[in-house]
């Protein structure tokens, strides 16, 4: 040990305590799979959110007169200006698909159930902060899509009884159409107060975890074997075991990424849209006004009900649901590998039903219908709503099935293995 | 044992990935295609002649009236590979400086007077409307004595705009559908009337540069983005080996 290591631990002893302890000294199961890589990915979005956006903030222009000039500005004057905006706007989508995957893994893998409960109530509240940053960010460029999103996303919250009219003013700051106001304060939002929120909670969320311990896919619990010197057996130090093979995983997804960013930024109008290339205008509406792609499945949830109060309650559901997950799914069994075949049959329907409603949500299932039945727009209007609406049921049935299946003791589970077993 | 294992994981993680990313790269460019119903504009903004071509359309037919506000007259220069003299003395008709925008000097309220509607500025109008919109419209202009310029189009009917070009592609005229009941008559095809100095082969090609040119002006960085994107992409293919062997090396006594 040097001299300044000496010096430094003297003064800050937890320093190097907290390193082993969420370092070199966290075990983690030694049998990780592909859809492990998510976690460490979804942090390393996050920092690049960060750094990236700290240097969009210096150029860009947060107001209603000067915003869309000064996006152009960082794109054509501003040195490799565009390479941090397509990064930015590159890693707002991939962040969805990052943590949609992460989500999905713990349904799958069941890292959900006791004793990690509230791992999952933070990475919920992750997933929320998420949404509300990534909305936000999406109407600083005052592009016409920006605009109308912000628009009629803001007017959902008029559906709230009494007060919702003034909730709507009170959260646009104008009165009727969004404006500088709205602008300004969305900036605010989402380059200082939701960036904090997100990184105590992803601070807490690992917190919380490295307390119970890291699931695996055979969602079982390697603190039950512990070796002589005291660590699990299956276990292995998340440094520098996991932390190179993060790093693989990580170079991968970069040239996924350097891919989308260097070759394809707009992803045919799904990272960036055509219609906000042009600028916020309060008398042309876009002819279709929807959300990015990461919003759709539930904003389709939302078009599907005709009662707008219901549709947003139904929207508000559809996300809360995801919260009580640990609570309805009563199974002792944690991995997917072990559980009942309606389980399996049920969760893989899930995530296609996810992915449908999401192609509804962004009016692709519409030029789908159109090819099976030709130029009749009314019966393609009309069935793709029909489908909306089982798709809609069928999101929820999936929580109902959980619950029912496990609390009535319905599911044939296998017999778990005491030990992990990928690695023999 | 654990390299047979470990590099399974791996091949399915490139699996997925790529999976991923050819269903959102693939999938939406050929929707969004397919949606817009408008032939492919065929262009080429890596083609430097084409856009030199395409710049000299814009500042001989359109620049009177639209602008390019987000491109200065030196970015045009380094993207179409010319020199400031060249640029000034070819291209620049407004007396702007090297530095300045493109900015047409037709004044907005005249424009507004004259044509109902300020012409739009055309810094990104292949970003909203896409290039396959742009070259189409620009071949769809038929004379029309029912609208007060005398000129309609299919692409974009009612439009404000007088068609710039008929010297080059000369007048097209609409062939009907025979008239539903109580319908308005609906345009068949679109044929030439009297040929304008251009073929219609030269004005395929001179849509094409000018929409090219567009398309540059829409998004400049497109110009140098692929070409340091290989280079990017090469360096992260090998780092992603180095970290594979060295992640290997490590994993080596997990059995």
């Amino acid at each position: 040990m040097g001299a300044f290591t000496q010096w430094f631990n003297e003064r800050a002893p937890g320093l190097g305590v907290a390193y082993k302890k969420h370092m070199t000294e966290y075990y983690a199961p030694k049998n990780f799979n592909v859809m492990y890589y998510f976690g460490s990915l979804a942090l390393l979005v996050l920092v690049n959110q960060i750094v990236t956006g700290i240097v969009l903030t210096m150029f860009y222009n947060p107001s209603a007169a000067g915003a869309f000039d000064s996006v152009q500005y960082i794109m054509r004057d501003v040195h490799w200006g565009w390479l941090v905006r397509y990064m930015h706007v590159t890693g707002a989508s991939m962040f969805f698909i990052v943590v949609y995957l992460h989500m999905f893994r713990g349904l799958m893998y069941g890292s959900y159930k006791k004793p990690r409960e509230l791992v999952w109530l933070l990475g919920m509240l992750i997933f929320l902060a998420l949404m509300a940053e990534a909305f936000m960010g999406y109407v600083l460029p005052w592009g016409n899509m920006s605009y109308w999103g912000a628009k009629v996303i803001i007017t959902l919250f008029s559906a709230v009884p009494w007060i919702g009219e003034t909730l709507v003013h009170w959260i646009m700051g104008t009165l009727s159409v969004p404006g500088d106001a709205t602008l300004n304060r969305f900036f605010a939002l989402h380059v200082v107060a939701l960036p904090l929120v997100l990184l105590l909670l992803v601070v807490l969320h690992l917190g919380a975890l490295h307390e119970v311990g890291s699931n695996n896919p055979d969602g079982v619990e390697i603190k039950k074997h512990k070796g002589p010197d005291g660590h699990p057996l299956d276990g292995i130090p998340f440094h520098p075991y996991y932390t190179l093979k993060d790093l693989v995983g990580v170079g991968v997804f970069l040239i996924i990424c350097a891919i989308i960013i260097f070759f394809v930024p707009t992803v045919g109008g799904f990272f960036l849209e055509h219609d906000n290339s042009i600028p916020a205008n309060d008398l042309v509406t876009p002819a279709t006004i929807k959300p990015v792609w990461y919003f759709t499945p539930f904003y389709a949830i939302l078009r599907a009900i005709p009662s707008k109060g219901i549709g947003v309650l139904a929207l508000l559901l559809s996300i809360v649901v995801l919260f009580l997950v640990p609570w309805l799914d009563r199974g002792k069994v944690k991995s997917i590998r072990y559980r009942g075949l309606a389980y399996k049959i049920a969760i893989t329907a899930f995530a296609v039903v996810f992915v449908l409603l999401g192609t509804i949500g962004a009016d692709v299932m519409p030029t789908w219908l159109g090819y099976l039945y030709g130029n009749d727009p009314q019966a393609v209007v009309s069935i793709n709503l029909t489908i909306a609406r089982i798709l809609t049921i069928l999101y929820f049935a999936f929580f109902v099935f959980l619950w029912v299946y496990t609390f009535f003791g319905l599911e044939k589970t296998k017999p778990v293995p005491e030990r992990v077993t990928t690695h023999v | 044992m654990s390299d047979k294992n470990s590099s399974a994981p791996m091949r399915t993680l490139s699996a997925i990935l790529l999976a991923l990313a050819a269903a959102f790269v693939v999938s939406p460019t050929a929707l969004a295609e397919e949606g817009g119903g408008y032939p492919d504009a065929n262009i080429n903004v890596h083609d430097q002649a084409s856009l030199q071509r395409g710049a000299r359309l814009f500042m001989n037919y359109c620049v009177g009236c639209h602008s390019l506000k987000y491109l200065r007259y030196s970015q045009l220069a380094d993207g179409l590979g010319l020199t400031e003299k060249q640029v000034m003395e070819n291209l620049n008709f407004t007396g702007a400086k090297f530095g300045e925008p493109i900015v047409s000097s037709m004044p907005g309220a005249d424009a507004e007077k004259w044509f109902g509607t300020p012409p739009p500025d055309l810094s990104l109008e292949v970003g909203a409307r896409g290039a396959d919109w742009v070259s189409a419209y620009l071949k769809s202009f038929y004379l029309d004595s029912s609208t007060h310029t005398g000129w309609n189009n299919t692409v974009f009917p009612g439009v404000a705009m007088p068609f710039p070009l008929w010297q080059l592609q000369g007048e097209q005229v609409a062939v009907m559908n025979p008239p539903e009941s109580g319908q308005p008559a609906t345009v068949k095809e679109l044929r030439l009337a009297h040929p304008g100095s251009m073929t219609p082969g030269q004005y395929d090609q001179a849509v094409r540069d000018l929409t090219s040119f567009l398309a540059y002006v829409s998004a400049p960085d497109e110009l140098t983005r692929s070409h340091i994107g290989a280079w990017v992409v090469l360096y992260l293919v090998l780092f992603t080996l180095f970290a594979l062997v060295l992640k290997k090396e490590y994993w080596k006594d997990v059995h």
